[in-house]
C-alpha cells in the first residue's frame, strides 16, 4: 500500500484521520489544547474535502448533546475536546454511553483546574473513567492517527455500540511536530467501511423511542448490558487491531510489551511517556539491568488479564500515573493493577507514583531511577510523587 | 539516546519565527526521509517576549518525548537574548556549537558568554533585509544551521523551503526567491567562517 510519509502534529493528525473517517456529523466547542482539531477539520468542511454537517455549539455539554441527537438519528458522529470541555461534558457522556451511541472523540488530555493549567496530566480522562465510554490512549502522532480510525469501527461494532475516546498527551503530542505515515483516503474508508445503525430515530418505517425514563423496572439491566458491551469490545478491539496490522502494517493490541520476556523489573505507564521509557529500558539494559515496559494502550475496558499475565513474572513493578485521585491511596492506574493481581492472588511488590501532572517534565534519567528504585523492593510501598517540589 | 541524533534549541522573541523555523527545519529533514520531532516551548505568547522551539533529527525512530536538556547546537534569532535568557545552558563547550544572529564579532560576542565553546556569528537580520527585504531572521539562521551542523544537505533545505513558500506565497514570489537567497547566503557566510 502506498503510504505518504508527512509532518504532522499530533491535532493535525487527528484531523487528518477527521477528514479521511469523513464523519456525517461533528459537533465541537473550541479548548486549548484541542482547539486546533477543529480548527484544521472546519477548513476541510469548507474546502468541501468531506461531507461532515459541522455544528459549532455554544459549549461542550451542547457539543456533546448535539452528538448524542446526531448519533441517535444513525449519522457516523465525531467530537473533539479536552480538559475543562471535557469535565463539562461528563453529564451527557454518561447518556452517550447509556444510549450505547458508538461516537467517536479525540481528547487531548490536559491537566483539569485549579488552579488553572493548559498542560499535559491525565486527569481529564481518567475523572471519565466510569462513564461508559471506551478508552484509548495514544503514544504519539501516528498511533493517535491510528487509533482514531481503529475507534470508529470498535465503537461501530454490533457487539460493541459504545462510545469511544482516543487520548493524545497535550501539547508534547498535540503540538509535536512528527514524522506521520499516511494511508490513502480510500483505504481508510474501506477499512471502516459504511455505518449501518440497527436502530435510528428517523426510520419512520421503524419508530422507536431513545433516552425514556427507566426506574426500578430495567435501569440496572441498561447498565448489565453495558458491562456485557465492555466485556466484548476486549475481543472486538484486538480482532481491528490484528486486521489494522495486517492492512496497515502496525498491529495494535490492549497493552503494548516492550522486552518484558527476560525483564525482572516492569514499569507500567500509558501515553506519550511510555515513548520516554523505552529509551530508560534500553539505557539500563545496557547497563545490564533487566527491565521491560508495559504500556497500557486501553484503559477501558481494563486489561486486566493482559497486564497480569504480562508482569507476573517480574520481582517488582514500577506504576506511573500521571494523575491524582485523591484517595490517598494511589492513582487509578496503580489501584486498578493492583486489583487485577489480588484477583489473580499473584503477590508481586509495587511502587506506584505520581509524575507529570500539570506537564511537570519527565525525564530518561528521572525514569532509570524508578527502575533503581524498584530493585530491592521487598513488598508494596505507598504512594510517592516523582519530579515534585517538595 | 539513539546515536546520530542531533538536538537543536532555537531561541528568539516572540514574531521573529522560532517556532516556523524549528517546523521548517524539521519538515524538510522529514522529507529528506529521517525521523524528527519539532516542537516550540509553551509559555505566555507575545510579540518581543522570548520564546524557544526545539528539533530532534535522527535516522530511526525517536521514542523520547521530554524537553531537550542537552542541545548539540543552539540557534539564537535576537542577540539582545544573551542578557536575558541562560543561552548556553545545558550545551556542551566541548561539543556544541551556538550560532548568533548579531552584527557583532565573534570576540565581542564571547565577551558577553563565560561559556566557552564554538561560537559562529552571522548577521542574519542584515541578510534578510537585504533578500527578502524585510529583517526576519529564521530562513538565514537554518541555513547557517545546517553549515554549522552538516544535518543535512543544503540543497536539500532549499529545495523543500521552495516547495512549502510557493504554496503559502502563491502571489508574492519574491517573497519565495529572497527566502531561498537568504537561505544560501546565510549558508555560505557560514561556510567561509
Amino acid at each position: 500500500m502506498q503510504k505518504t510519509i508527512v509532518a504532522r502534529t499530533g491535532n493535525e493528525a487527528v484531523a487528518e484521520a477527521m477528514r479521511q473517517i469523513n464523519p456525517d456529523v461533528c459537533a465541537a466547542y473550541p479548548i486549548t489544547p484541542a482547539t486546533e482539531i477543529m480548527q484544521i477539520f472546519s477548513t476541510f468542511v469548507a474546502d468541501g474535502l468531506v461531507k461532515t454537517n459541522l455544528i459549532t455549539a455554544e459549549s461542550e455539554h451542547s457539543a456533546m448533546s448535539a452528538c448524542v441527537g446526531s448519533a441517535a438519528s444513525g449519522a457516523r458522529t465525531m467530537t473533539a475536546t479536552a480538559a475543562q470541555g471535557l469535565a463539562l461534558m461528563h453529564e451527557i457522556l454518561y447518556i452517550a454511553s447509556g444510549l450505547r451511541l458508538p461516537i467517536v472523540m479525540a481528547d487531548v488530555n490536559r491537566a483539569l483546574s485549579g488552579p488553572i493549567n493548559i498542560h499535559c496530566d491525565h486527569s481529564d480522562t481518567m475523572a471519565e473513567r466510569d462513564s461508559g465510554w471506551i478508552q484509548i490512549f495514544s503514544e504519539n502522532s501516528q498511533e493517535a492517527y491510528d487509533n482514531l480510525i481503529q475507534a470508529v469501527r470498535i465503537a461501530e461494532h454490533k457487539d460493541v455500540l459504545l462510545p469511544a475516546m482516543v487520548t493524545t498527551d497535550g501539547f508534547i503530542i498535540s503540538h509535536g511536530m512528527e514524522r506521520l505515515e499516511m494511508y490513502p483516503d480510500e483505504e481508510i474508508q474501506k477499512f471502516i467501511g459504511e455505518y449501518k445503525p440497527a436502530y435510528n430515530l428517523l426510520n419512520v418505517e421503524n419508530p422507536i423511542t431513545v433516552g425514556s425514563l427507566v426506574l426500578t423496572d430495567y435501569y440496572m439491566e441498561h447498565k448489565r448490558a453495558q458491562h456485557e458491551a465492555m466485556k466484548n469490545s476486549v475481543k472486538v478491539i484486538k480482532d481491528i487491531g490484528k486486521e489494522f496490522g495486517k492492512i496497515f502494517g502496525k498491529e495494535y493490541d490492549m497493552i503494548e510489551k516492550y522486552k518484558i520476556d527476560d525483564a525482572d523489573y516492569i514499569l507500567i505507564c500509558l501515553g506519550s511517556t511510555a515513548g520516554t521509557t523505552k529509551v530508560a529500558v534500553e539505557e539500563l539494559r545496557q547497563e545490564g539491568m533487566k527491565v521491560g515496559l508495559v504500556k497500557i494502550r486501553v484503559f477501558r475496558p481494563f486489561p486486566a488479564e493482559d497486564i497480569v499475565n504480562a508482569i507476573k513474572n517480574a520481582k517488582s513493578v514500577a506504576i506511573l500515573d500521571r494523575s491524582e485521585s485523591l484517595s490517598t491511596q494511589a492513582g487509578p492506574v496503580a489501584t486498578e493493577v493492583k486489583a487485577a493481581l489480588y484477583d489473580a492472588a499473584i503477590n508481586i511488590p509495587i511502587k506506584p507514583y505520581i509524575y507529570g501532572l500539570g506537564g511537570r517534565e519527565i525525564y530518561v534519567e528521572q525514569i532509570k531511577n524508578v527502575f533503581k528504585s524498584i530493585k530491592d523492593l521487598k513488598k508494596t510501598e505507598p504512594v510517592s510523587y516523582l519530579g515534585v517540589k517538595e | 539516546m539513539l546515536k546520530n541524533m542531533k538536538e537543536i534549541r532555537w531561541h528568539g522573541r516572540g514574531g521573529q519565527g522560532a517556532k516556523t523555523a524549528a517546523l521548517l527545519l524539521g519538515e524538510a529533514a522529514i522529507n529528506a526521509g529521517k525521523y524528527v520531532q519539532a516542537f516550540p516551548e509553551y509559555g505566555p505568547e507575545r510579540m518581543g517576549a522570548p520564546v524557544a522551539a526545539y528539533d530532534r533529527i535522527a535516522d530511526e525512530e525517536i521514542s523520547i518525548h521530554s524537553p531537550i536538556i542537552n542541545p548539540d547546537a543552539v540557534v539564537v534569532l535576537d542577540e539582545t537574548l544573551i542578557d536575558a535568557v541562560d543561552v548556553t545552558k545545558g550545551l556542551s563547550e566541548q561539543t556544541g556549537v551556538l550560532i548568533i544572529n548579531t552584527p557583532f564579532s565573534k570576540e565581542e560576542i564571547q565577551k558577553k558568554l563565560t561559556w566557552r565553546g564554538k561560537i559562529i556569528v552571522l548577521d542574519a537580520s542584515k541578510i534578510a533585509l537585504e533578500t527578502i527585504g524585510k529583517p526576519i531572521p529564521n530562513t538565514p539562521m537554518m541555513g547557517a544551521l545546517v553549515a554549522a551542523t552538516g544535518i543535512m544537505d543544503i540543497n536539500h533545505l532549499i529545495d523543500d523551503t521552495k516547495h512549502k513558500l510557493e504554496k503559502k506565497f502563491r502571489t508574492k514570489p519574491e517573497v519565495i526567491e529572497g527566502n531561498l537567497q537568504a537561505i544560501k547566503r546565510a549558508y555560505e557566510e557560514v561556510k567561509k567562517q
